[in-house]
């Protein structure tokens, strides 16, 4: 998902920045320091997500967990990202400098569109309903954050156009095993811990 | 074959950072920061073969003089390459132009060519100065520095409880799968392995987050109210000024060879 230094164009890399400044500035407003926990957590949760390799086929795919992160943060998802993927290109070269403002928008926002769009979902009084607006979250976010992947190599010059293509198609397996995973891990914090996902306790109940 | 590079790439191995004191870790973190920012910048807008072989050879030259563990640098930045290989595999083929080489009746244009070579440069020029000069600090002087740099007090604050809790998660995680492992949890590609692992996050993220607010209530027990204290006044002494006269001329040449 991270795309690295030197591939984008000068256009779409100040856009990336500027967008990721305004991100990170509401998510830091609407963040106050009792959240700092939360959020660091879930930062610290998406880096670990890179660890969970799981088996596809002859290949395997890593979590992303960008649609998790987003309902449980909101605008928060933005900082968050932030931090994980500033430490990530710092001591593990991931990624690069000058695209991170990209990377942070690519994976961020759909994180929060994700949000908007699911946050009731998950509340919903049948489990079963809940977990699949889980799992559209968790898929969604992945299939957003590659077209916006695919969208700023395309941006940045017809050549890269296959290669765009391909990045697409090549994450049709992670959307799907992260919808799965996304869908239980909201069945299971709306159990054990819906203030975590924003959902009032008695949401089991109703 | 990507798979166990990114394994590498990606263990965090905390704050404890194995390599030899150099002549980098005497430079102030605030300027290896803005050195760091500012090369990237340069390196990466620039367009020119002159500027992007310099700064990968100055980047390696860094690299070498930051005594980074070979081995372990190597791996991250064939790890990342091999993130962009595929794009610069296919650039020759997808570049109109003067055909150079042709593979299963495919021309590969010269342009093309130059093109993924520069992006090639760039990547590998940034990565190497970004891992000798920000990554040889542990992380909280990194967040230290951007505290000093005027950073948003917030986003400080945030960098550092992440990286508390990265070392709290990951061993919350090898401890869980420890214990499913204990159980003969094998994860293949079927959904009982997918919930499974969605159970495993959900109740990773629970448990850290019940740890997180425990430290947070022993924080304010001890009179937190959310103001950050620096304990380090870093001032710049004399290898700094020293470093910044050589560093101050090189931007200058690098951004004059845009030019020529």
């Amino acid at each position: 998902m991270h795309i690295v230094d030197g591939a984008l164009s000068e256009p779409v890399l100040a856009a990336g920045a500027v967008l990721a400044v305004i991100g990170v500035g509401i998510g830091l407003k609407k963040m106050d320091y009792d959240n700092l926990p939360q959020v660091g957590v879930l930062s610290a949760a998406f880096f670990i997500a890179s660890y969970i390799h799981l088996p596809i086929g002859f290949s395997s795919v890593h979590l992303i967990l960008n649609g998790l992160i987003g309902l449980a943060l909101g605008w928060a998802a933005f900082p968050a990202l932030l931090v994980a993927l500033l430490l990530q290109a710092v001591f593990f070269g991931f990624g690069g400098f000058v695209v991170l403002g990209v990377n942070i928008v690519n994976i961020a926002l759909p994180g929060l569109l994700m949000y908007y769009l699911c946050r009731g979902g998950i509340a919903s009084a049948s489990p079963k309903g809940a977990a699949i607006w889980g799992a559209i979250a968790g898929g969604g976010a992945i299939l957003l954050t590659t077209l916006m992947v695919a969208g700023s190599l395309a941006l940045s010059g017809e050549a890269f156009m296959l290669a765009a293509k391909a990045t697409f198609f090549a994450h049709i397996p992670v959307m799907i095993v992260e919808g799965f995973v996304t869908a239980a891990a909201v069945l299971l914090i709306r159990k054990v811990k819906p203030e975590f996902l924003n959902i009032s306790e008695d949401c089991e109940r109703a | 074959m990507a798979q166990s590079f990114e394994h590498s790439g990606t263990s965090w191995k905390g704050q404890k950072l194995k390599h030899q004191t150099s002549l980098i870790d005497r430079l102030d973190p605030r300027l290896r920061v803005i050195v760091v920012s500012v090369f990237a910048l340069l390196v990466v807008l620039s367009d020119s073969f002159a500027v992007l072989s310099l700064g990968l050879v100055t980047a390696v030259a860094m690299a070498v003089l930051a005594q980074l563990n070979f081995k372990r640098t190597l791996r991250r930045v064939i790890a990342m390459d091999m993130f962009m290989i595929f794009l610069i595999v296919m650039l020759p083929f997808t570049t109109p132009g003067e055909a150079l080489f042709s593979v299963a009746g495919f021309p590969a244009s010269k342009e093309g060519f130059i093109h993924a070579l520069k992006i090639a440069l760039k990547a590998n020029a940034v990565v190497f100065c970004l891992l000798a000069l920000v990554g040889t600090m542990t992380a909280t002087t990194l967040g230290h520095a951007m505290a000093h740099l005027k950073v948003p007090d917030k986003l400080v604050h945030l960098l550092l409880f992440t990286v508390r809790y990265l070392d709290v998660i990951g061993q919350e995680y090898k401890r869980m799968r420890r214990a499913m492992q204990a159980r003969a949890f094998v994860m293949r590609a079927n959904l009982h392995t997918w919930r499974s692992v969605g159970y495993l996050v959900g109740m990773l993220l629970v448990h850290s987050l019940e740890r997180s607010e425990r430290i947070m209530d022993a924080m304010k027990c001890r009179g937190y109210k959310g103001k950050f204290y620096l304990m380090d006044d870093m001032t710049l002494q004399r290898p700094d000024f020293v470093f910044m006269a050589c560093c101050v001329p090189f931007f200058a040449v690098l951004f004059g060879l845009n030019f020529l």
